[in-house]
Parts: C-alpha cells; sequence; structure tokens
C-alpha cells in the first residue's frame, strides 16, 4: 500500500509548481493555468487527508472546490477578453491601466 | 502490494512531468493540453484514493468544461505569437520566486510529513459506495450546495456581462 504522506508530498511539489508558474509567467492565462494546478493540488491533499482519516467531508470539500474552480475560471477569463478588447494584449506586465 | 506503489509512482510521475511543461512551456496551448495529462493523472491518483466520484467530477469537470474553455479563449484571443515576443522574467523576479518556492515548500513538506500518518487500512466497498458522499451532500451541506449553484449562475451573469462586445459609441447603443 502507498503511504498517504507520498500523496501529500506529490500535492505540495504540484502546489509549489503551480506557485512557481503563477509568478513566473507573464502570460495571463498561463498564470491561471498554475493556479489551476494549485487548486489541483490542495483537492489532491483534500481528498489524501479524506482517506487518512476515513471521513466523506474531505471529498464534499472538494466538490465544492471544483465548481468554485469552475466560476473562477469562465469569469477570469470572460475579463481577459475584455482587457485584450480593450489593449490588445493579455501579457500581465503591459497591462497598466490601473497603474498611476 | 507492489503494483500499487508502481501504479501510484507512474501516475504521480505523468502528473509532475505535465505540471513541469504546463509551467515552463512558452506556448499556453501546449500548456493548456498539458495540464489535461495532469488532471487525468490526479484523476486516476482520486480513485486510488477510494474517491471514483471525485475522479468522473476532475474529468467531466476539469478536463470536460474548464480546459475546453481555456482553449476557446486561447484560440479567440490568438495569445500564441506575443507569448513568444514576451521576454522571459528578470533575474530578481526569479531569484524572489526561487526563494519563496523553497520557503513554500519546505513548509509544506514538514507540515504533510508531520501529519500524514503511514499506511492506511485497505479500502472497504462501503467507504467507496456514492450514497455515503450523497446523503452528506444533500444534508449537512444542503445550504453551501444551494449556494453554489448561485455562484454559478452568477458567474454565469458575470462572463456574459464582461465578455459582451461594448458598443462603440453611445447612439449604437440605442
Amino acid at each position: 500500500m502507498v503511504p498517504i504522506s507520498w500523496y501529500l508530498l506529490l500535492a505540495a511539489a504540484l502546489f509549489v509548481l503551480g506557485t512557481i508558474g503563477a509568478l513566473t509567467r507573464r502570460n495571463g492565462i498561463a498564470i491561471f493555468l498554475s493556479i489551476e494546478l494549485m487548486l489541483n493540488a490542495v483537492n489532491l491533499a483534500l481528498v489524501a487527508y479524506s482517506r487518512q482519516l476515513g471521513d466523506p467531508t474531505g471529498q464534499i470539500v472538494v466538490f465544492f472546490v471544483l465548481a468554485v474552480a469552475a466560476a473562477e475560471a469562465a469569469v477570469g477569463l470572460a475579463l481577459f477578453i475584455a482587457i485584450y478588447r480593450h489593449g490588445r494584449t493579455i501579457d500581465v506586465n503591459r497591462m497598466n491601466l490601473m497603474r498611476w | 502490494m507492489s503494483l500499487e506503489v508502481l501504479v501510484f509512482a507512474l501516475f504521480a510521475a505523468l502528473a509532475l512531468g505535465s505540471a513541469l511543461v504546463v509551467v515552463l512551456h512558452r506556448n499556453p496551448v501546449v500548456s493548456t493540453m498539458s495540464l489535461v495529462v495532469t488532471l487525468v493523472a490526479l484523476a486516476a491518483l482520486f480513485v486510488m484514493l477510494g474517491a471514483p466520484f471525485i475522479a468522473a467530477l476532475q474529468i467531466l469537470i476539469y478536463t470536460g468544461a474548464i480546459v475546453v474553455l481555456f482553449l476557446f479563449v486561447l484560440m479567440l484571443l490568438n495569445v500564441q505569437r506575443e507569448s513568444a515576443a514576451t521576454p522571459s522574467a528578470g533575474r530578481g523576479q526569479l531569484w524572489g520566486t526561487l526563494i519563496v518556492a523553497c520557503a513554500f515548500a519546505g513548509t509544506l513538506v514538514i507540515l504533510f510529513w508531520r501529519s500524514g500518518a503511514g499506511v492506511p487500512a485497505p479500502l472497504t466497498a462501503a467507504e467507496v459506495a456514492l450514497p455515503v458522499i450523497a446523503r452528506l451532500l444533500f444534508s449537512q451541506y444542503m445550504l453551501p450546495f444551494e449556494i453554489i449553484g448561485l455562484l454559478l449562475l452568477a458567474a454565469v451573469v458575470a462572463a456574459t456581462v464582461l465578455a459582451r462586445k461594448v458598443p462603440a459609441s453611445p447612439e449604437e447603443g440605442d
């Protein structure tokens, strides 16, 4: 049997990878992809803890996280479409409309 | 026994490798397709953890809906050529990211290593069965369930309003 801590370590690695991506990428959509990666790492950790504790509540939380991720992706991508219409770019370094 | 370790290693390596591609590849379309591989590998791990319902949702919602949405927007905005022209992150930013990531990884590993206690007992059919989750979702978590429905409705409205084409001039709106 695979120890639960292996799953947790994998989740930690995925989360850190997502953090690196979200901090270094410049393409707005690539940043979004990294955030999705982080959300998935959290889901893996939640399911792993749910397994360890024998408590299905963790899976319920993952269910809600999935729904929120879907809503977040829809609104975020619509925002990027609006930003692209405005400035013809989704490079986060060139978005300076609100910079003073 | 060793077969399970083998399957875990396979999918963990797949998830990590494709996650690396997601983070490092310059072409966002390749990143998105690589995210699909990560999500499917994670779904397999969910099944191994006794959560087939979550695995199915992962495939349906993430790879079926969210990633398709990403691809749609990528195609719509045609950002491929922009990413090639984009300069890579500056030195200071890279070092800062590296330090933050290392500190973060260290904390997470310590935390997880202490809390993840050993090998769990083998799964029973009753643990994996859906009725447990369904009963919990529709009794104790009924209110959050309804609120999530409301949130999705609000997201649909918000996305429609945000992505709508704004009329060029006030006269055009009439």
